[in-house]
């Protein structure tokens, strides 16, 4: 005969917060496909770093060498809220014309994983894969991971205070990046 | 000639560029037969950019660069530390020798049967090459080395080749612009080679022909003020660190575009009418880099206190190397053709090789949001320069022209830079200029009718 056992306080909060974590991360995702970009920029952090490294092709163990440094190379991005938030003053003016007329994205997040949990801290790894329509054919896409840290915050429930967005991209196919991930 | 269309009948290259009118056929852009004879006619031919010699600072260090549609291994020798370029195609059966974007190398295996080349691109080794039923007294000798580029430039710092032997010597190749990239590659304190670039290339595709942002891209002072208008409507012109400048002591200077129809060479100029180097008015955001940059202005103005500057780099504005190596103080942009209508975009971006780290931060974050396909300003020029390509290449499309005639018979010799034509500084002469030199290594049976130049032969003023 099966019994049902107590589920214990910190197992039904780690569930909790998964829940909390995942309905975030697609929150934001649903406001950069809604256009509603000054929305998204509300859920970040003042301090946060937005990084996104190139990557190299590097013989098997060469490890250190795949990524660039946000320290000394040249990154797709690396940059605060400001640099986050002229982005999207530019393509709101109307006349960014990669972005004119606009395009038709769908980010698409998935493989939610806790990573850790420190005070208000959490680090959490996720997965996209976004899909940029426009005009009448061009299509553009992207496929890959990112590493985050959210601090909880009471007004978002939380604030993206880190991303390292690693893009399974060598040479940058499309010709312009004009979303976020 | 070039076949365009059998209804069509055949046609001299020359009948694709009007001087009288001053335009183009659209052909030029859109016909893959042209196409493959720039491939051989130009990138064979001409002096290429691979890369800086900052990239690869020990022996056995090597970056994968581009010439034209192939890859060349750019390494520095284990043994004399020189630094060579190789395609990067194996000699057996031609299997790509390298494919790692850089690395440090003993030695380069071919992943198929083991042809194994040293770092000087000798062939050293093959696979079963002491085994009694293999190779035997056919084994490959000297001769199957890596196919090396004919000619090799270490021009301070800057790493340039060319596939072919006849070729003039690199300075000769620039002829006037010699003293002008010299002048970019020094750091801001005006020492000789004081650049190094932050790694690694940045590299995109570019779904146009190469010659759209190739050869009109530089000089095209129309363009800034309509494409550009998003970064200005959002502020950006004020986020780019070098931007809010100040006013400084006006400088005597004059301001133009030029372009040499002799070498294909040519964009913005400056004239700087007196010896000395202009104030420094920049104003960055970030804490301590103008002292930095205002100390070494005034190094630099001591060096030049009887020197006249260059007339570009460093405020003068930037120039392209032909075919297609734009140049600046802070920046190199080359594009690599893959085909009719795709082409590949690579940048290095410079910084003083022994400024402070708060200072090279500054510059590379600098660079990193203005540049390329995730920068403030060129993803604008990416979409037109994207969308010229499939709106020229109907049926209907390419049969008309374009316009190259802004400026058109007012271009005029100047003894400041002996053969080369000045212009207002929002004409297009630097794009005339590269067609006309365009022309000439189309027509051309070799460098023998490329060098020296033969104005009267190849080239007029248009
Ligand atoms: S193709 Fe390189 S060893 Fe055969
Ligand atoms: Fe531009």
């Amino acid at each position: 005969m099966l019994e049902l056992t107590t589920v214990d306080t910190a197992s039904l909060q780690r569930v909790i917060l998964q829940h909390d974590v995942e309905q975030f991360l697609y929150k934001e995702a649903r406001l950069l496909d809604e256009r509603r970009l000054e929305e998204w920029l509300e859920l970040l952090a003042e301090e946060l770093h937005y990084w996104m490294p190139m990557r190299r092709n590097i013989k098997f163990g060469d490890w250190d060498l795949e990524f660039t440094s946000h320290e000394t190379e040249i990154n797709w991005f690396d940059e605060g809220k400001d640099v986050l938030a002229g982005r999207i003053r530019q393509i709101n003016t109307g006349v960014h014309w990669p972005e004119e007329p606009v395009s038709r994205f769908e980010h698409i997040i998935s493989n939610v994983e806790l990573v850790g949990v420190e005070g208000d801290e959490i680090s959490v790894n996720s997965k996209f894969f976004c899909y940029q329509n426009r005009l009448q054919d061009e299509v553009n896409q992207w496929v890959g991971r990112r590493e985050d840290l959210l601090r909880r915050d009471p007004a978002t429930k939380f604030k993206l205070v880190k991303r390292k967005i690693i893009l399974a991209q060598n040479v940058m196919l499309p010709k312009v990046v004009n979303t976020f991930f | 000639m070039v076949t365009i269309l059998r209804a069509r009948g055949d046609r001299s290259i020359r009948s694709f560029i009007d001087y009288e009118r001053g335009t183009i056929s659209r052909e030029l852009y859109v016909h893959p037969d042209i196409f493959e004879q720039e491939m051989e006619q130009i990138f064979q031919r001409c002096w290429l950019f691979l890369g800086h010699e900052s990239q690869i600072p020990n022996p056995g260090d090597f970056i994968v660069s581009r010439m034209g549609t192939e890859e060349v291994i750019v390494v520095r020798d284990r043994k004399d530390k020189q630094i060579r370029a190789f395609l990067n195609s194996c000699r057996h059966r031609g299997m790509k020798v390298c494919r790692y974007d850089q690395g440090n190398n003993l030695v380069f295996t071919c992943p198929f049967h083991a042809w194994t080349y040293d770092t000087a691109g000798k062939l050293v080794g093959v696979g079963y090459g002491n085994h009694p039923e293999a190779y035997g007294d056919t084994r490959p000798g000297d001769q199957w080395g890596l196919a090396q580029v004919a000619q090799f430039k270490n021009f301070h710092g800057s790493l340039w080749a060319t596939w072919d032997p006849k070729a003039p010597s690199f300075e000769d190749y620039l002829g006037p612009f010699t003293a002008s990239l010299r002048h970019c590659l020094q750091s801001s304190d005006g020492e000789d080679g004081g650049l190094e670039m932050f790694t690694p290339f940045q590299r995109h595709r570019l779904p146009t022909n190469w010659k759209v942002p190739g050869f009109t891209s530089v000089t095209d002072g129309t363009h800034a003020a309509m494409t550009h208008r998003s970064a200005a409507a959002a502020g950006l012109h004020e986020d780019r660190g070098q931007g809010k400048a100040k006013p400084g002591t006006p400088f005597p200077r004059e301001m133009y575009a030029i372009g040499d129809h002799n070498l294909g060479h040519g964009g913005q100029c400056t004239f700087y009418n007196q010896p000395g180097v202009p104030d420094y008015t920049d104003e960055w955001f970030e804490p301590g880099v103008d002292d930095y940059f205002r100390e070494t202005a005034g190094r630099k103005a001591q060096l030049y206190a009887n020197r006249v500057l260059a007339p570009h780099g460093w405020g003068g504005g930037h120039f392209a190397i032909f075919p297609c190596v734009m140049v600046d103080s802070w920046r190199i942009r080359w594009y690599h053709p893959h085909e009719t209508g795709m082409v590949e975009r690579w940048t290095l971006c410079g910084v003083d090789k022994n400024a402070p780290k708060h200072v090279k931060n500054a510059v590379r974050h600098y660079v990193q949001r203005y540049n390329g396909p995730t920068g403030f300003f060129e993803s604008d020029d990416m979409e037109n320069w994207n969308y010229v390509y499939p709106a020229s290449r109907g049926v209907r499309a390419r049969k008309l022209d374009y316009f190259f005639a802004n400026g058109l018979g007012h271009g005029k010799y100047d003894d400041r830079l002996p053969g080369v034509v000045v212009n207002g500084a929002y004409t297009e002469e630097a794009q005339r200029a590269r067609f006309s030199r365009w022309l000439a290594f189309m027509e051309a049976k070799s460098w023998d009718d490329l060098y020296p130049v033969n104005t009267s032969k190849n080239h007029r003023i248009w």
